[in-house]
């Protein structure tokens, strides 16, 4: 090929506009910004009201936006936060707070007790379209003293100040809000977090910059960007190639691979959101014997060992070891040959096996599938024939709700706040939606639990609970998920245990 | 003639538009799944389950929902999406123009590798360029996009990372468009930076959906190639001493040009839906991410919106296609 001057001068030309845009990744390359490859995109950025409210994968975005009333450690103990202290009365017929001086929203206006009352009745309103209407309901005649605010209680909830540090539990500005409407709010949101919202592209990015006036000091990083990529492979991709800094929810094996390249580093943390198959009371599961035979059949360590890396934690009750009402002293043995003799004692074997369906997602959780295929086969050889039925999660949430799903329905329960109540007590109560066993045992033990007001005897109650579920085979607990979490050894992140990939506890 | 015809197909597009209103409004109710359990709170109690599901309309037959949304929508109100809690018309037009430019582009690069190999291919029949091409598009077609996707983002994106994995734009950035076709905007308003950007995220989404798309593309206007060269005229223009190349480009490609125009439309329609799996392995930010999400969500009013605005692309599209097949061949305009 002949190089000619016309050919030299229309290339330079041409490289001269094509260059700025190549060179653009390095133009902007520095420690002062953090990308984060997220793993899923953020529908609406309220907090407190329609279905996103009560997702806990965008729980990481609302909290670098917004605060919650009440703080809470990466290890899920609640600290002062907005709401500084707190309590009941000693008839626990009201409650108090003591709302921070001196935080500032976003737009530059102070944080007040006006906004936390705002925000707590508006949460209460039936009207909001909260989910949490439930819980926050409860209190109500908000009377404020300087920063002092006090409400009666409807009836005691021995679980409303934890819920300030769980879903919807946000604090809005009462000003702003009202001024601008729900969908001003949506174009322009402003809250009092450590992050403040720079620019946003549904489905692409969010792009935050960090609030100078944050009560806990300014973040360290100026610039965090929350990249939307859903699919797992993106995200390994992105990571690898450097053109993210963190990323969180990959292959549990492509973790593996990836922590010990260089410039990369990953750590594991075991998170509040537990692996379990709900049993439904119908046939088989009317029969008892089937039911421990089929939780002591399954072996949960070599399901963590050799499905997910090791990459879990086996449970025995819908407890994990950092909620309040775990009990070491509950298991459920792994004896295959114990569970053979039970489902023999019903009549059935490997000749004569016992039949019923399994129903369970796939790809939603890692390796649920493929877990639910290894819990069959273990099944088969204690005489249990379980039909898989792949489904997706919405219709999960029906049939649940419905009370229609299979005999055994694989399922993940996150619990972030760690209480009994939301975990055994949401899931195994026989009046609440979302629960698969209406057993009349079961609900008489946790119907009083719910307005219990001396804790320890509640959480005592719940692990009562936990032990009866457990030695009658009411529900199948699995395993705590771990959170694999990758990123540039530029970067520090602190895991949390709720599963929230906070920019703002990163440096 | 021309205008009677526009509006004969308009009015035949009614109830095209009315049977998929239908069919769409009473599938998604029908199938399992449904927002309100899966927005259901810990504790919700039966009265909860009735009191959102008559805040979302729920709590109405059938019938009477279909009812009242014809009776907004006829107004172009789409109701609002249940997920992301903003108009449905809205959500859809702000992402339909990136997909409409990622297809587009998708379509101009299929096109120009599909007839270059038709071209070659015939220029160098029963010899072994032809082989070759014919393996080779034999291969690209039987490869789907999404596979193509995860091929592409391993070589460009990870081994040379020489091209953004995912997104429309760097989002350290920060470009306020007026429009939401931004690759379009950010060319006419000739700024190259920006445009350069977007084009360079779109390389990889765009190549993956072209490559099969050229394939059958190639296959087709080889195939029309060959009977064109076995005309009268193309014998006459060799006799006139015409080279090869310009028998081939100059004088038969126009005719064989028609099955492939027809071809581009239809593939350009079934592109725009296929680009679903496309733009959630890339999170390219179009309709097609917007679909998944809907219906992940069981967000009723967005996923009706969204199946409407692909049947109205549908139909546009076939009528221009109509049209453009008239305009090659005028015999078809008498029937």
């Amino acid at each position: 090929m002949q190089l000619t001057r016309r050919g030299l001068m229309i290339g330079s030309a041409a490289a001269a506009v094509v260059a700025p845009a190549f060179r653009f990744d390095q133009a902007f390359a520095g420690t002062d910004k953090l990308t984060i490859a997220y793993h899923v995109s953020l529908p609406s950025f309220d907090p407190t009201t329609g279905p996103s409210a009560v997702n806990p994968t965008i729980q990481s975005i609302y909290q670098s936006v917004f605060d919650l009333f009440i703080d809470q450690a990466p290890d899920l103990a609640q600290a002062p936060g907005i709401i500084e202290k707190w309590g009941y009365s000693d008839d626990k017929s009201q409650i108090w707070m003591q709302v921070r001086k001196g935080v500032v929203w976003h737009d530059g206006s102070p944080l007040t007790p006006e906004d936390v009352v705002w925000s707590l009745e508006r949460a209460g309103n039936k009207d909001s379209g909260n989910p949490i209407q439930f819980i926050w309901s409860k209190a109500s005649n908000f009377k404020i003293d300087g920063q002092k605010v006090t409400a009666d209680m409807k009836e005691y909830e021995p679980t409303y100040f934890k819920w300030m540090s769980f879903l919807t539990g946000y604090i809005l500005p009462k000003a702003y809000y009202t001024k601008v409407g729900a969908e001003g709010f949506e174009a322009k949101p402003v809250g009092s977090g450590p992050y403040m919202v720079d620019q946003f592209d549904r489905n692409a990015f969010l792009r935050l910059k960090a609030n100078p006036n944050y009560w806990k000091g300014k973040p360290a990083i100026d610039t965090v960007i929350f990249k939307f990529v859903t699919d797992a492979s993106s995200r390994v991709a992105e990571i690898e190639s450097g053109s993210s800094d963190v990323t969180l929810e990959i292959p549990y094996e492509e973790f593996d691979r990836l922590k010990g390249k260089a410039g990369l580093q990953g750590i594991t943390t075991p998170i509040s959101d537990i692996g379990m198959i709900f049993i439904t009371d119908v046939e088989p599961m009317l029969d008892k014997n089937v039911r421990l035979a089929l939780s002591m059949s399954i072996d949960k360590k070599a399901i963590v060992d050799q499905l997910l890396h090791g990459y879990g934690v086996p449970l025995n009750t819908l407890q994990a070891p950092q909620y309040s009402a775990y009990d070491a002293s509950i298991v459920v043995p792994y004896d295959p040959k114990k569970a053979a003799e039970l489902m023999a004692a019903s009549g059935y074997s490997k000749d004569k096996p016992v039949k019923f369906r399994i129903q369970t997602t796939r790809g939603f959780k890692p390796k649920d599938y493929e877990m639910v295929q290894a819990i069959a086969g273990m099944w088969r050889k204690i005489g249990a024939e379980a039909e898989i039925e792949v489904y997706e999660i919405a219709k999960h949430y029906e049939l649940r709700a419905t009370h229609k799903l299979a005999p055994a329905a694989f399922y993940n329960w996150g619990n972030s706040i760690g209480d009994p109540s939301t975990s055994t007590g949401f899931s195994m109560f026989g009046l609440s939606p979302h629960c698969a066993w209406h057993g009349k045992d079961t609900q008489d033990m946790i119907g009083p639990l719910w307005g219990e007001k001396d804790e320890a005897k509640r959480i005592a109650g719940y692990k009562a609970v936990d032990k009866y579920i457990a030695d009658n085979g009411e529900v199948i607990p699995l395993l705590q998920y771990v959170q694999p979490i990758l990123f540039k050894d530029t970067v520090k992140v602190t895991p949390h245990v709720s599963g929230a990939l906070l920019p703002g506890m990163m440096t | 003639m021309l205008v009677d015809r526009i509006l004969s197909r308009l009015l035949q597009a009614i109830p095209t538009l009315a049977g998929v209103a239908v069919i769409v409004f009473v599938l998604v109710r029908v199938v399992p799944g449904n927002p309100i359990a899966m927005m259901l709170p810990p504790g919700a109690t039966q009265a909860d389950i009735e009191r959102l599901k008559a805040l979302y309309g729920f709590d109405k037959s059938i019938a009477e929902q279909f009812l009242i949304w014809t009776s907004h929508a006829l107004f172009g109100d789409f109701g609002i999406s249940i997920s992301l809690r903003q108009s449905v018309m809205g959500l859809v037009f702000s992402k339909l123009p990136a997909t409409l430019e990622l297809v587009l582009l998708a379509t101009m690069v299929a096109v120009s590798l599909g007839v270059s190999l038709a071209v070659v291919g015939t220029r160098f029949q029963s010899e072994w360029p032809e082989a070759v091409i014919d393996g080779l598009t034999g291969f690209v077609q039987s490869v789907p996009d999404f596979i193509w996707s995860l091929a592409l983002i391993l070589v460009l994106g990870v081994l040379f990372p020489v091209l953004p994995i995912s997104g429309r734009s760097d989002p350290r950035i920060g470009l306020n468009y007026a429009t939401p076709f931004q690759l379009t905007e950010s060319l006419v308003r000739l700024d190259a930076r920006a445009f350069f950007d977007i084009f360079r995220h779109m390389i990889m989404p765009a190549l993956a959906l072209a490559l099969p798309f050229a394939a059958i593309v190639a296959r087709v206007l080889k195939s029309s190639l060959a009977e064109e060269m076995t005309q009268d005229y193309v014998l006459l223009a060799r006799v006139k001493g015409f080279s090869e190349w310009r028998v081939i480009v100059g004088e038969a490609l126009r005719n064989a040009a028609i099955p492939t125009v027809i071809l581009t439309g239809v593939q350009f329609t079934f592109l725009i839906g296929g680009t679903v799996l496309v733009e959630r392995i890339f999170s390219y930010p179009g309709i097609g991410n917007l679909a998944i999400d809907a219906v992940l969500n069981r967000d009723l009013p967005l996923i009706q919106g969204l199946v409407l605005v692909f049947a109205v692309l549908f139909i546009t599209i076939n009528l221009l296609l109509d049209f453009a097949t008239v305009a090659l061949n005028p015999k078809l305009s008498h029937g």
